[in-house]
């Protein structure tokens, strides 16, 4: 199975401060741990929010809000798509990161990510036909 | 934490030490098979322990630590009774009293070595293909003997059996824990990617939902695959494997419809192609020629496969480099599998008479004679050239060969289409 692995936004991250020396040796050393067992697919740092954008749909309406955003505790500093065999291996592994900001606490959310046997028996094989059909005319009109 | 939760904590701890747990104890005990017990004899006891005492803050290193304890014992009942051995058992006792007292110093050696030296003696030549695959899969994957035997679809005791065999052989052939060097390694390591690849084609072939433990099995070699990577970064081989197994699982989601039904690569939905695996593929392909390997069987297959992954419609496909592709993997691993292919990519790129006469070359081949995709090709080729009789008789012949009932059907239906257009 994937998983996200997100880690939540501090005020530092938001402030655009980068991380020490020490600490992006050591998340280094963790992420060459991932990619040697083989577990990780793809990960990246982000931006303060201050960089970047938002668009609010509301019917037909678009509305872009430019950053940065006030809720600090829900953004999103930074990513990795890990390849696991269940969500508690993927907790194994977090747990061996380094706290993302030295200082004070932090947060990594671990999510799975949906795969089509995820939707089981109500993802009847009609609806998967009907899902199926409606991706390749998507792909046609492109 | 609730005793389930703890077990499936221990499990994932399990799946993520245990390569490396029991290439670190092979090393020092110099018995694969003896080194596998010794682990599974820690993982018994944190079981014990850990629903009471709590996760430790660094199982690894509790597991080694354990595990060696262990050993001690066990190698200081086994001293009494074999004289002969005393020596090698006193050289490994002071190893393991060393190492007990400091379990960081574990990583302080080479482990990437050890996990090496573990794959290459899992894979070793003297063992059946059968027993290297299970081998690999419980040592490197920490897979379970049922697990195997759910992905494999044969019964628990011949797995465990597989492996006690196994592991019996590798000690009476005095099988060295090493990386092999030289020319060797060239040979060697043509086993590991062979094994590797297998477990992968074991999963891509199970094209039904089924059981999940069969898909794993991809997912478990693509892990196989780039940990090899991480391993061995200098050997191209490697890289062009795992290039092969990326691209090809990228397709996964496309390859089957909701009732199991394979779908040919002509007729997928280009855009359920996973573009991360693509993209991670054409990352390993570069590699290999950076390497210079572009030559070797894996990358040349990998290479055929980037040219599918990236085009966006069989038509936008790059048929002459496939054509040229084909041409040199002919040279590298004449088969006639690869001969067919090779006249097909022909065909799409020069025209069908072009690979009509490369398949006539291939009739008289006595493995082509009952498989049915050479009668399916030439009738193909024929249809395309307007020769429907012949076409014809070839789809009724393939039809005739081919055991899988929808296939049988699909040629039957293509036989009276070239009936009616005579």
């Amino acid at each position: 199975m994937r998983v996200m692995a997100m880690v939540r936004a501090t005020r530092a991250s938001e402030s655009g401060e980068m991380p020490s020396e020490k600490l992006l040796a050591e998340m280094g050393q963790f992420n060459e741990e991932l990619v040697k067992a083989g577990v990780m697919l793809a990960g990246e740092g982000l931006h303060p929010s201050s960089r970047g954008a938002r668009i609010r749909y509301d019917g037909d309406k678009r509305t872009v809000i430019d950053g940065p955003f006030t809720e600090t505790k829900e953004l999103i500093a930074g990513f990795w798509l890990l390849q696991v065999g269940s969500l508690e291996e993927a907790v194994e592994w977090l747990k061996r990161c380094p706290n993302p900001f030295e200082e004070g606490t932090s947060e990594i959310e671990i999510r799975r990510v949906y795969e089509a046997e995820d939707f089981g028996e109500a993802f009847t094989p009609e609806l998967r036909e009907q899902e199926e059909q409606l991706r390749a005319k998507m792909c046609d009109r492109r | 934490m609730a005793a389930n939760d703890i077990h499936r904590t221990i499990d994932a701890v399990w799946r993520i030490e245990s390569p490396r747990l029991i290439a670190g104890l092979a090393r020092i005990v110099r018995d694969v098979g003896m080194a596998e017990e010794l682990a599974q004899d820690a993982l018994v006891t944190a079981l014990e322990q850990w629903p009471s005492t709590g996760v430790p803050r660094n199982p690894g290193a509790w597991l080694m630590t354990t595990a060696k304890h262990r050993a001690i014992d066990q190698l200081r009942r086994h001293a009494l009774h074999r004289r002969k051995e005393h020596e090698l058992t006193r050289e490994i006792e002071d190893q393991l009293e060393q190492s007990v007292g400091d379990p960081d110093a574990m990583l302080d050696n080479p482990v990437g070595d050890d996990l090496l030296s573990l794959i290459f003696t899992a894979c070793h030549p003297v063992l059946s293909t059968e027993a290297r695959v299970a081998l690999t899969l419980r040592l490197l994957g920490g897979l379970t003997t049922p697990e195997i035997a759910r992905a494999f679809l044969v019964p628990e005791p011949t797995v465990a059996q597989r492996i006690v065999r196994a592991k019996r052989s590798l000690s009476e052939a005095q099988v060295p824990f090493e990386v092999p060097r030289g020319e060797e390694l060239a040979v060697r390591l043509a086993s590991v990617l062979e094994v590797v690849y297998l477990i992968f084609n074991e999963g891509y072939a199970a094209t039904s939902g089924g059981d999940w433990m069969r898909p794993a099995l991809c997912d478990e070699a693509l892990r196989l695959g780039r940990v090899l990577a991480g391993l061995a970064p200098n050997e191209p081989e490697v890289h062009g494997l795992v290039a092969l197994m990326e691209i090809q699982a990228s397709r996964t989601a496309a390859r089957t419809r909701p009732d199991g039904e394979p779908i040919l690569l002509a007729e997928q939905n280009r855009a359920r192609w996973d573009q991360l695996l693509i993209r991670r593929g054409l990352a390993a392909l570069q590699r290999v020629d950076a390497l210079g390997g572009s030559g070797g069987p894996y990358a040349l297959q990998a290479a055929i496969a980037a040219c599918h992954a990236r085009a966006r419609s069989v038509e936008d496909t790059d048929w002459s480099r496939i054509a040229s592709l084909y041409d040199a993997l002919a040279q590298r691993m004449p088969s006639p599998v690869v001969a067919l292919n090779r006249a097909v990519a022909h065909a799409q790129a020069f025209g069908p008479d072009v690979g009509l006469s490369l398949v006539d070359a291939l009739r008289d081949e006595p493995l082509m004679r009952q498989y049915h995709l050479l009668p399916s090709v030439r009738g193909e080729l024929l249809s395309r050239l307007g020769r429907h009789r012949e076409a014809r008789d070839e789809f009724e012949r393939a039809a005739s060969l081919t055991r899988n009932t929808r296939e049988q059907e699909l040629l039957l239906r293509r036989a009276s289409a070239s009936a009616a257009a005579i």
